[in-house]
């Protein structure tokens, strides 16, 4: 489909979400608020070491437990057949998900999980844990990426050779990946350059932070039909995922999607609904098995600890000739990690004619990666970003001017490969540049910092079914869990096609077996592709509506038009409504239902520029946020409110990495800050308001121009911040986080270094 | 090990039920009582998604026994508003958008309930301060920030 402007009265507008009544009284269900009549709670056993063999499992003592119902160990789970599972962002390897839910031979990481009880209380269950006896062979671990890459490393899997290196590695390594983006002649290109700048940096493991746990409810019947309930970015992947695991068919598991209490990407995969098959296959009851908070940090997929390299020269001009940039990523246990995304969007926001990018994909001893909100592009725009900063400093450019030189526009060729389309990059920079906050005075110790982001976006399969009611009300049905408010984007779209309010739009979220196939809520995709199916899938029941006036007007169907919730004659002022015909509809042909299922392709990269003020407090290192601003190209604001959530949302993400979130270890490989109060996440007091600009440049491959939006606003914040502490402290801090501690370090040590002349 | 037998006010009800030693009041609203408005985040009293308010003080539920309940008034998500009008601070959520997941809401609106009973015209300061206790992890607060402003405009009877 293809944007066409048009007159629009609901797109646009800021009407009621359609589940908020139910999300601010309590009603809506969330995974663990499901239970089911004789349900059995399940607990999982969790590896207390980082890297061990496992020599025996015996599990008598726990299964003779009263009150015990199923046991469950890696032996429990049959390796299924090498295969990829993609999952929005991320491809899962089948294999290392099985070794992944439960450990087989060897332990990767401090939680891994070693087997899972299900018993007739919490109590009995955990009591149960503790019976099962474990024999661990302790093996040295390795958490840091560049000591992973070591000759001498500590070796997670032995047949783990180098991928995309000539000639094939002989010997194994924790490198299980090289990927090389590259364009030009970057010797020439540094020839060119009148100022070169090299910088090295370091980013530590994050986690996404939402705040639900995981959570599931299944019941595994005596011939072979199976549900879940669970709360995920996408049912389809749950079923495909436990289908696979178990060797189910497909039509013999039916995923009910709860509510879900953010995801960020950490829910587009299994960490408990297949062992929770297991059990309730296992007892012949229904298990509901969910995690604690420290769980979740321990063995959920965190987002990648990175150690980078970025070299950038510039001409006098501000003309950026060249980039060559090095970046190493944490896949944790398994291969997989996101430093593709690091290495093709790191350079993105620009048009940069010679670029060398490498990135390696190391396995450590942490739980394996996954996806995390722009997945790998923050740890690449950190590192790019902050150079392009002391670049703009060097030459004496503004740095935003100096960004504007050097933007990708409309014709420039990716560095991953296509040509741009239309693209709001200069857009939001220049929007930046007038706005109050960027001519504001700063006081002492204050500085401003500016940054950018880019990314991609993605489409996908998305099917949605737009059922007319007699009443005139539309049942809107649709297949991808409501993170941020796309029941209320989508129900606007199908209400703008109608001409109708959105209020008569009731949007529902199905399971497995209600509708086809929909890819996961993740990649800033839904309101883009699910939002096409639903434009689609209701011009379908306009153009039914449409027949079935004919019909009773005893017309040509093209004498019929739609136009403000109704039929018109188009040679004739008689008009149906939408009640008017579906009461007819038993006579005239039937129920009346539009249908669409699309592989949506086209979807418009989201750029976007931040603003930020900071005040650095020299007696304790603490920094604070002063004001924040975000610009970003939405493409088309469907409802202004949840776009504007998104970017405050994906700010202050930002924000916790860059000042205060990291995953910590002891000597032991264990992490040490499982919890929220040392996982420090920002609270409202940490924060200013955070105001967000929406620059709509449309995108020309979706009816009403959007762009996904949720995504781009985690991008710019580390480097921003990182650019900002230099402006007000004349400090460059190139390890993340930027907590105090490290903070004051530096400025002492810039101190002395000043004092030593 | 026998239950202990606790009778408290739940919501304006009397309520009883049997309960372990070691068992949360959060426990006992989601798995006893079925009042799963209140959710569980953390379980450290970090998070604050299990906020309830008992005898007129905001508490995580996650850090109280079950048989501290005894003789106390708990109030839950589910006994905010009325069926025929959500309270003001529940419909300035809705209205300024100032939830995603809404996970963390029922905790975010207990919380700011509790404030505004106490402090009917806090300051944005005071705000995001006593709202320090509740992680939310879409919104960057800024909207839930202006939604308790709102609330607090509303119920003083300013239009905001």
């Amino acid at each position: 489909m293809t944007y066409e402007p048009k007159n629009l009265r609901v797109v646009g507008t800021r009407p009621i979400r359609h589940d908020g009544a139910d999300k601010v009284t309590g009603r809506a269900n969330y995974a663990s608020d499901f239970t089911l009549p004789g349900m059995l709670w399940g607990r999982v056993l969790r590896s207390p070491h980082a890297h061990t063999r496992v020599i025996s499992i015996n599990t008598d003592k726990a299964r003779a437990l009263p009150g015990v119902k199923a046991v469950i160990t890696g032996a429990d789970l049959t390796l299924p057949p090498p295969g990829i599972t993609q999952a929005g962002e991320s491809a899962i390897n089948t294999q290392h998900l099985a070794k992944n839910l439960l450990a087989r031979d060897k332990v990767f990481y401090d939680g891994h999980p070693v087997a899972a009880v299900a018993a007739i209380s919490e109590a009995i269950a955990q009591q149960a844990l503790g019976l099962i006896e474990v024999v661990y062979e302790v093996l040295p671990h390795v958490i840091d990426v560049d000591e992973a890459m070591r000759d001498d490393a500590p070796l997670l899997h032995d047949d783990l050779f180098t991928e995309g290196v000539e000639p094939k590695p002989e010997k194994p390594s924790n490198i299980a990946k090289r990927i090389f983006v590259g364009k030009g002649d970057i010797a020439k290109g540094f020839a060119e350059a009148d100022i070169v700048i090299e910088r090295s940096f370091t980013t530590k493991a994050v986690h996404q932070g939402y705040i639900e746990p995981q959570g599931v409810v299944a019941n595994y019947a005596e011939d072979g039909q199976a549900m879940v309930w669970c709360s995920s970015q996408g049912q389809f992947l749950i079923r495909d995922l436990c289908i696979t695991m178990l060797g189910m068919e497909a039509s013999s598991l039916k995923v009910i999607p709860a509510e879900i209490g953010g995801g960020f990407g950490g829910k587009t995969t299994v960490y408990l609904e297949p062992l929770a098959l297991m059990l309730s296959k296992a007892a012949g009851r229904p298990v509901k098995l969910t995690m604690t908070r420290g769980e979740v940090l321990r063995a959920t997929g965190p987002h990648s600890g990175s150690s980078m390299t970025a070299k950038i020269g510039a001409m006098k001009d501000g003309t950026i000739t060249t980039a060559e940039v090095v970046i190493k990523f944490q896949a944790g246990a398994f291969p997989g990690s996101p430093v593709g995304a690091a290495v093709m969007f790191c350079s993105a926001p620009y048009d940069i004619p010679n670029l060398s990018i490498t990135g390696y994909d190391v396995v450590v001893n942490i739980p394996k990666i996954h996806a995390y909100r722009a997945p790998g592009a923050p740890n690449g725009a950190f590192a790019f970003e902050t150079v392009l900063d002391e670049l703009a400093r060097e030459l004496k450019m503004d740095p935003i001017d100096f960004r504007a030189k050097n933007s990708a526009v409309e014709g420039s060729k990716s560095p991953y490969g296509p040509t741009h389309g239309p693209i709001g990059g200069i857009e939001c920079l220049s929007s930046a540049k007038n706005h109050p906050h960027y001519k504001a005075n700063l006081g002492p110790n204050q500085g401003r910092g500016v940054a950018s982001g880019f990314w991609i976006n993605i489409g996908g399969q998305s099917a949605a079914t737009v059922v007319v009611n007699r009443d005139g009300t539309i049942s809107l049905v649709e297949g991808c869990p409501d993170i941020g408010g796309t029941r209320a984007s989508l129900a606007m779209m199908c209400a703008e096609v109608l001409g109708i309010v959105a209020e008569k739009v009731r949007p529902s979220i199905v399971d497995t077996t209600a509708i086809a196939f929909n890819d996961v809520t993740g990649g800033s995709r839904v309101t883009f592709a699910t939002g096409i199916a639903v434009v689609q899938a209701t011009e379908d029941a306009v153009r039914q509506m449409r027949e079935r006036a004919a019909k009773m007007w005893d017309i040509e169907v093209d004498q019929v038009g739609w136009r403000d919730g109704a039929a018109q004659e188009l040679n004739g002022n008689r008009s149906l409504t939408i009640s008017q015909i579906a009461q007819k509809a038993a006579k005239t042909g039937g129920q009346i239902m539009g249908h669409a299922s699309i592989n949506a392709h086209g979807a418009g990269p989201s750029l976007t520029t931040h603003l930020c003020d900071v005040e650095v407090d020299r007696e304790t290192g603490k920094i604070t946020i002063l004001r924040y601003t975000t610009f970003q190209d939405a493409g088309k604001a469907v409802h202004p409110s949840y776009v504007e959530g998104q970017m405050q949302g994906g700010a202050a993400q930002g924000i916790g990495w860059a000042l205060n979130e990291e995953y910590i270890h002891d000597a032991q490989g264990r992490l040490e800050n499982a919890g929220f109060l040392d996982y420090r996440m920002p609270v409202a007091s940490d924060l200013p308001m955070i105001d967000a600009v929406i620059i709509e440049v449309p995108n020309p491959n979706h009816p009403f121009g959007v762009r996904g939006v949720g995504e781009a606003p985690i991008v710019p914040p580390l480097a921003a911040i990182a650019n900002a502490i230099y402006d007000a402290t004349g400090v460059r801090m190139r390890d993340l986080p930027f907590s105090p501690p490290k903070v004051l370090a530096a400025l002492e040590a810039a101190g002395k270094a000043k004092a030593n002349g | 090990m026998a239950k202990s037998h606790v009778s408290t006010t739940v919501n304006g009800d009397p309520v009883e039920f049997l309960c372990d030693a070691p068992e949360t009041m959060l426990d006992v609203l989601r798995n006893t009582l079925g009042l799963t408005g209140t959710k569980e985040g953390c379980g450290t009293g970090d998070c604050g998604a299990c906020s309830i308010i008992v005898d007129g003080r905001v508490v995580c539920g996650c850090l109280m026994l079950a048989v501290e309940a005894t003789g106390k008034q708990v109030t839950t998500i589910e006994g905010i508003g009325a069926p025929d009008r959500l309270h003001p601070v529940q419909q300035a959520f809705l209205e300024d958008a100032a939830l995603q997941c809404g996970f963390c809401t029922p905790g975010f609106i207990v919380a700011a309930k509790a404030l505004l009973d106490r402090n009917p015209d806090p300051s944005e300061t005071e705000i995001r301060y006593w709202l320090a206790g509740n992680l939310c992890r879409c919104t960057g607060y800024d909207k839930i920030v202006r939604a308790v402003q709102h609330a607090a405009a509303e119920m003083k009877g300013q239009p905001a």
